[in-house]
């Protein structure tokens, strides 16, 4: 893999959390590297250290030990002001319970990160349409989440992070709260925008139905990598 | 900032029934808080205007033995009207009045009264002293309508009054009341009888003199003068603007008290919504703010209660603080209870500054009280808050 094509490298990452007296290690030394439009998952039980790995991938934490390099930024240096700047213009989040702002509707959702990013309103509206578009919910622009499936909702976050053409989208079990045929339109839509704007993704998952869209799977057991596979 | 107010506001008229109630109760604040204030201006205003009118014109100047406050004083507070002050009393502009103890005697009872002497010419003051220019055997006097009330005195009734003269004689004479004025001014009409200055003169033996000169034009640069001490409009409606003053502090507990459950309602929605809007606070990390971003959010959203109130105070404020100020309110008590002017019926007075300072205040507390509880969010984990997980 080129180093310049270099989305996130991990080296020895560890990170521990206070547990009343003691510490629980989530991380053991993790050394990772993931590459531009890499379709990638985490997978493994609960507790095995995915979401924690995803959080700090997604500068929303930061490693005990060890250095995380996400978009040339390391993630254990950075102020949260600068953190926060990360994450508003390079990384898209979609979570397992879609995370939706329920008063706004789903073109003020989706609208959302261009308004952090100072987009005229012209560009807003443009760049929100054609994310709805690629999610195929143009028809459903000024509904609420209320008002939507989970499968639409999660479509929504979909569009939602993808809107800001992100270098990173991190997905923590994407398609948990969704049937079987939701769970394969979601992730359809999301393999199409790999394929077609070369955004890199990383999900954290143990849904078999995600496992088999991934182009690699990271398998980790206690804090651990135990497999690393690439098709 | 522009995007956190917009934002807020979204999610302040999002949030529904609770926003509205808590608009409607801080709303309640402003226009009790402006319409009680309103009435303290309009009392402050018109206790003055009345002063003005009836007693202390522009301004006084005291011989500087007189003490209002030591009726004793009265035997040696008089003196010659200084020369340069003739032309202003020729001309109108300034009104001698010449004080002394008396008894007045009436159905066989004796009230310690103060026996005012004051030019029946005058029209400086709203005194009906014309009424001191009318033929009758005995001394022409008018009283106050409380005056007339406490000894039961009426027009055209006779009663005997007692003085000492300059040389300390006691001496006596029938008085016939001409006239009954009522007035807001409890100091021109408690136990007091006014009678034409020269009479006054003559029964104390006391011809050129005056205890207080009282003038008209309240801008004229004046000073102190022999034996005679200035005193301005100002310091002579001090007196008010301290009891004014005594009553805004009473009256303030009860809006104080308004204003603190309807700041508590905001303050418990604040609370509320960070306990149940977890999710959505780690959203907005997630998306690209900071926590200290978060909060300025959430203390926008809480400030904004009261800009909301202030909007929704004004639709139903407005008219109804408009028809308050022109019916005014009727307290029913007697100037003669206060020992200063104060009105049957007072009128609010709102100015400008009442309404701005009234609305800082209420949106300067507002904000901190959306404040307090939102710093919660700046220790929050964001991690732990986008899973919605309680801390």
């Amino acid at each position: 893999m080129m180093e310049d094509n270099l989305i996130i490298k991990t080296h020895n990452l560890t990170k521990r959390f206070p547990m009343g007296k003691s510490e629980f290690t989530a991380l053991k030394g993790i050394d990772l590297s993931l590459g531009k439009g890499e379709f990638a998952g985490l997978i493994g039980p609960s507790g095995s250290g995915k979401t924690t790995l995803l959080n700090i991938v997604g500068s929303l934490d930061t490693p005990t030990e060890g250095e995380v390099i996400v978009l040339d930024q390391s993630i254990g240096n950075l102020t949260a002001k600068a953190a926060a700047k990360l994450r508003k213009e390079k990384i898209g989040f979609i979570f397992q319970s879609y995370n939706l702002l329920a008063v706004y509707t789903v073109f003020e959702n989706v609208e959302f990160p261009l308004l952090l990013l100072k987009y005229s309103a012209n560009e807003r509206k443009k760049m929100v349409m054609d994310a709805l578009e690629w999610v195929g919910l143009l028809d459903k622009i000024k509904q609420k989440p209320p008002q939507l499936s989970g499968g639409e909702c999660q479509r929504v976050a979909i569009a939602r992070a993808m809107v800001k053409n992100p270098a990173l989208v991190v997905a923590d079990e994407p398609t948990a709260n969704l049937d079987a045929a939701n769970s394969h339109n979601v992730l359809l839509t999301m393999a199409k925008l790999n394929e077609e704007l070369k955004t890199t993704f990383l999900f954290a998952t143990h849904d078999e139905k995600v496992i088999g869209y991934l182009k690699r799977k990271i398998y980790l057991k206690d804090g651990k990598v135990d497999k690393d596979e690439t098709l | 900032m522009k995007l956190a107010i917009k934002l807020a506001f979204k999610n302040l008229i999002g949030a529904g029934l609770r926003t509205w109630l808590n608009v409607i109760v801080l709303s309640f604040s402003f226009v009790i808080i402006i319409a009680a204030r309103g009435i303290l201006v309009g009392w402050d205003r018109q206790a003055k205007n009345d002063m003005t009118d009836w007693e202390i014109g522009g301004g006084q100047y005291w011989n500087v033995n007189y003490d209002p406050y030591d009726a004793f004083t009265l035997t040696d507070a008089h003196g010659a009207i200084p020369d340069e002050f003739q032309a202003e009393i020729d001309g109108g502009n300034m009104v001698p009045v010449l004080i002394t103890q008396g008894t007045l005697f009436n159905e066989g009872r004796m009230l310690s009264i103060l026996i005012k002497g004051i030019n029946p010419d005058q029209r400086l003051l709203e005194l009906p002293t014309q009424k001191l220019d009318t033929l009758v055997d005995a001394i022409p006097a008018i009283i106050g309508s409380n005056m007339a009330s406490t000894n039961k005195l009426q027009p055209g009734d006779y009663v005997t009054i007692r003085w000492r003269d300059k040389n300390g004689t006691f001496d006596a004479t029938d008085i016939c009341i001409t006239d009954i004025f009522t007035t807001n001014v409890p100091t021109v009409d408690l136990a007091q009888v006014w009678i034409p200055l020269e009479n006054l003169r003559s029964m104390t033996l006391m011809p050129g003199e005056a205890t207080i000169l009282t003038f008209r034009d309240k801008e004229k640069v004046r000073e102190d003068t022999e034996n005679w001490k200035l005193m301005t409009h100002k310091a002579l409606v001090s007196d008010i603007e301290e009891m004014i003053k005594t009553k805004s502090v009473g009256q303030s507990i009860f809006y104080i008290i308004l204003l603190i459950l309807a700041l508590l309602a905001i303050f418990d929605t604040q609370v509320l919504s960070i306990f149940r809007r977890q999710k959505e606070i780690g959203t907005y990390v997630a998306l690209g703010y900071t926590r200290n971003e978060v909060v300025g959010l959430f203390t926008i959203e809480g400030a904004m209660h009261a800009i909301l109130a202030a909007v929704v105070g004004a639709i139903y404020g407005i008219p109804f603080l408009a028809w308050f100020a022109s019916k005014g309110i009727t307290l029913g008590v007697s100037s003669a209870d206060y020992g200063f002017a104060i009105a049957d019926t007072m009128y609010p007075v709102y100015s400008g500054a009442l309404v701005i300072g009234t609305t800082i205040i209420v949106l300067l507390a507002t904000t901190i009280v959306s404040y307090w509880p939102s710093r919660k969010i700046a220790r929050m984990n964001p991690t732990e808050a986008l899973r919605g997980k309680l801390q």
